[in-house]
């Protein structure tokens, strides 16, 4: 349904060249999980970026295809762009503190993207978002609804922006990170909550993530980053049982210290 | 860097405009308070910027006016530094009670509309030029003050003021040793943003009458004296003030130069 | 809410009795006496004595303060040195030219610095930006007073488009309500100008600054995500964020713009709360300099509070409570 070919991105500094994504190619199929797995600087934001083409100066896709649905995205003008994103293919951002707008209500945000995507009036699309609010299991959607980003903990507030990035049903989810500056417990409802969803929605996910024991969770397949570049590949038990880089092994490993250590 | 370039330009005008100051009795080709026409005449080879109502030469009344702009506004910075950085260590270091004291006095200060005091100021004293750099100084500190109080705030809580403290320093040692010199960047900053602005209300306060005195020649009293020729001699008008917004803005240009250079924030 | 206004009108008054007591002390400790303006030197002595008395002058200072204070907040400023009218009265009669000025170059201010800031950090970069920061840098070191020159220079000494002094032209005192206004209007706009210029080019910076800073925000990101046409990102997203912090600058801008109604008052003779001070201050007229100075300041701190509430208004972290 995806196909990634041969992904480039590049960042011009003053006096050098960033190459955060280099020659990355990948395919997701209906309703799979795929994890992106790297450290820190490995290109795998960017990647989730430059799939949806949120690449702003001086960054720039340099090349690569990126086949959805028999479509080359990288082809398309913006204002096609416009209506894949959110609509077809969503994202969900690592920080729920930062990444809602404070200045309105939870609904607005919500109804804003239904709205624009499926012509609804007003009063059907704010509908929707309640809907939505309840769907990712907060409870009172109806007061809830209008309230501000600032007023839900960071749990809900991630809650929030799942309901955001479903509320068009895409068919694609991309997931950057999204537990990371959550709370372990928080983390674990996250997870359960995105795999019911997918099941509901037959949602494609692409899981970015540093951490392999959530690959393990929930993933079919795994990729491993480095430094741009794709080391490794397959499927996650066989990634995990025979990792043929040392890096992806170093990676295994200190997932097992963690977890014998706990 | 666009910024770097306009630091450079400012730097260069400033400089330029400091040693013109410093060597006005040699270079004005005539003394500033003779006078040599017995007419108002218009800029030319022999008066580059003209003769003003008395017939003496603008251009020479404009570099000794410089080198009273410039020592004003040096003066009354450094003066306003120096009770600016006084109070906000004081404010930032003690914290609580004496923190709340300095800041309530600072918004006492700062609830003045300065202009106006410093003018009720001046024309209960005999104004001159040194009172006008002292009462400038006095009613200019604040700024300076909350920024000094915000950066022993922060540092403060650092950990080698810790460490120091545990090691037993005296406060004193403390504040001028270890808090002090890192704070220096912003208080470098706004000390050319606080020169600016002193030359620009010395200007305005001579124009009213209640700065330089005349004869000696500043250019805000030389714009006082413009008032009445405007339509005759708009050059006595137009070239001081033009004087003033070069010395500013180049001022502005090297402040924002350094402010980039050493990363201090808004 | 209503709590922090209250609290903050609580504060004011510790904040005025302190302008007041420095005013006053600083004042009436200077050398020069304010009966000397005004009397015949070759006035007998017993007379003299009688004025002095008349006017308080003979008591001791703290004793003129305390009753000064007193009948300030019955709001007797006591009596202009020079007209004899309550102070009061002329200042009301005053201020709302100077209101006039003020609120109209606020106005024009926001009118401006608001889609310039703007579009300069949409733009950063481009020929607008380059060209509106080096105005700006340009509108804030030029000396309020010399624009106003200039601008009369031009507008009204040498093209004569324009008064160049005063609010209105008395000869027209007759005519009809309409012709009035516009009258006003002409007379306004060269010093609205004048004072306009320098706030104008300080605030363009800030707004600009906040804009950029709220674009660099991730919800601007998020925005662009859900598929949203730049237009609604920038309108829609970024600039409510961008418009919480005016609010503030522009109530601390306000002893600026104070200042500048001072200077430019008195270049134009607009008849004003600025001019009328200094005059005041040429003169030593103690209870009108006292008068202004407690108004400007009352002005300037209501002013901030404004602006306090007004952010805690537009911002909805403020506004609303977490649960």
């Amino acid at each position: 349904m995806l196909e990634v070919r041969n992904l480039s991105t590049y960042f011009y500094q003053e006096d050098s060249v960033v190459k955060a994504v280099e020659g990355v190619s990948l395919a997701v199929a209906k309703g799979e999980t795929l994890g992106v797995v790297g450290e820190s600087g490995s290109g795998k934001s960017t990647l989730a970026l430059s799939l949806m083409r949120l690449i702003y100066p001086p960054g720039k896709i340099v090349s690569g295809e990126v086949v959805f649905n028999g479509r080359d995205l990288m082809k398309l003008s913006e204002e096609e762009m416009i209506k894949i994103r959110g609509a077809k293919i969503s994202i969900i951002f690592q920080d729920p503190f930062t990444s809602l707008n404070p200045v309105y209500t939870v609904g607005d945000q919500i109804a804003e993207a239904v709205k624009l995507h499926q012509g609804l009036s007003r009063r059907e699309a704010w509908q929707k978002a309640v809907e939505m609010l309840e769907i990712v299991r907060i409870k009172d959607s109806g007061v809830r609804i209008k309230d501000y980003p600032h007023q839900f903990s960071g749990g809900m507030r991630q809650r929030v922006m799942i309901a955001m990035a479903l509320a068009c049903k895409p068919e694609i989810l991309i997931a950057d990170e999204p537990t990371t500056a959550l709370d372990v417990t928080i983390q674990a409802e996250i997870l359960r909550l995105l795999k019911e969803l997918q099941k509901e929605l037959k949602l494609s996910i692409i899981y970015i993530t540093h951490n392999f024991g959530i690959v393990k969770q929930m993933c079919e397949r795994v990729m491993v980053m480095r430094r741009g570049k794709i080391v490794e590949e397959g499927r996650i038990r066989e990634v995990m049982d025979n990792p043929r880089e040392s890096y992806t092994k170093g990676l295994i490993d200190s997932l097992k210290v963690l977890n014998d250590r706990s | 860097m666009k910024k770097n370039k306009l630091a450079v330009f400012g730097l260069s005008v400033l400089g330029l405009f400091v040693l013109l100051a410093i060597f006005a009795p040699l270079i004005a080709p005539y003394d500033p308070s003779d006078i040599v026409e017995n007419e108002t005449l218009p800029p030319s080879l022999k008066h580059l910027f003209g003769t003003d109502d008395l017939g003496r030469d603008i251009f020479s009344r404009a570099l000794f006016g410089a080198r009273i702009s410039l020592t004003v506004g040096l003066v009354a910075v450094i003066i306003a530094i120096s009770i600016g950085t006084l109070f906000g260590a004081i404010a930032g270091y003690y914290g609580g009670l004496v923190d709340s004291a300095v800041m309530r006095f600072v918004d006492i200060m700062l609830a003045f509309p300065s202009i106006f005091l410093i003018l009720a100021i001046q024309v209960m004293l005999t104004p001159n030029i040194y009172n006008v750099m002292i009462v400038i100084g006095l009613t200019s500190w604040m700024g300076v003050a909350r920024l000094v109080r915000g950066e022993f705030l922060r540092i403060r809580e650092l950990q080698y003021v810790e460490a120091a403290r545990a090691i037993g320093a005296s406060d004193l040692r403390i504040i001028f040793r270890h808090i002090l010199p890192n704070a220096t960047a912003p208080i470098i900053v706004a000390a050319t943003l606080g020169m600016a602005g002193a030359i620009l209300t010395e200007s305005a306060l001579s124009f009213l009458g209640l700065g330089v005195q005349p004869p000696m020649p500043s250019w805000g009293n030389m714009l006082m004296d413009s008032q009445a020729y405007m339509r005759d001699a708009p050059w006595m008008a137009i070239i001081p003030g033009l004087l003033i917004l070069i010395t500013v803005l180049s001022l502005y240009f090297v402040g924002e130069g350094l402010r980039e250079h050493l990363n201090v924030r808004g | 809410m209503r709590k922090f206004i209250a609290r903050r009108l609580l504060q004011l008054i510790p904040l005025l009795i302190g302008v007041s007591l420095i005013s006053f002390f600083v004042m009436h400790l200077a050398p020069g006496d304010p009966t000397a303006l005004f009397i015949d030197p070759n006035i007998n002595p017993q007379e003299l004595a009688r004025v002095r008395v008349n006017w308080g002058l003979d008591q001791p200072i703290h004793i003129q303060y305390v009753k000064w204070l007193w009948n300030a907040l019955r709001l007797d400023f006591g009596r202009s040195y020079t007209s004899g009218q309550p102070v009061i009265v002329e200042i009301a009669e005053r201020l709302p030219n100077t209101l006039l000025l003020m609120i109209s170059s606020y106005i024009l201010t926001l009118l401006i610095c608001i889609p310039v800031g703007v579009y300069s950090a949409v733009k950063k970069g481009g020929w607008f930006d380059n060209l509106f920061t080096v105005l700006s840098f340009a509108g804030m070191a030029i000396p309020t007073f010399w624009v106003g020159l200039m601008l009369m220079l031009l507008f009204a000494v040498q093209l004569g488009w324009l008064p160049a002094v005063g609010m209105f032209d008395p000869l027209i005192r007759e005519k009809g309500i309409v012709i009035r206004v516009m009258d006003v209007l002409r007379h306004m706009l060269l010093p609205l100008i004048a004072m306009t210029v320098g706030s104008l080019a300080g605030l363009t910076r800030y707004q600009r600054a906040a804009m950029l800073e709220v674009l660099n925000q991730d919800f601007i990101r998020t925005a662009r995500a859900k598929g949203l046409p730049e237009r609604i990102v920038i309108f829609k997203h970024a600039l409510r964020n961008a418009l919480i912090p005016i609010v503030t600058i522009m109530g601390l801008s306000l002893p600026d713009l104070f200042g500048g109604a001072f200077i430019i008052e008195t270049i134009f003779a607009w008849p004003g709360m600025g001019r009328l001070g200094v005059q005041a201050i040429f003169q030593r007229n103690y209870p009108l300099i006292m008068g202004i100075v407690m108004f400007s300041a009352l002005l300037i701190v209501l002013g901030n509070l404004f602006a306090d509430i007004g952010y805690a208004l537009v911002d909805p972290r403020i506004r609303y409570e977490k649960k």
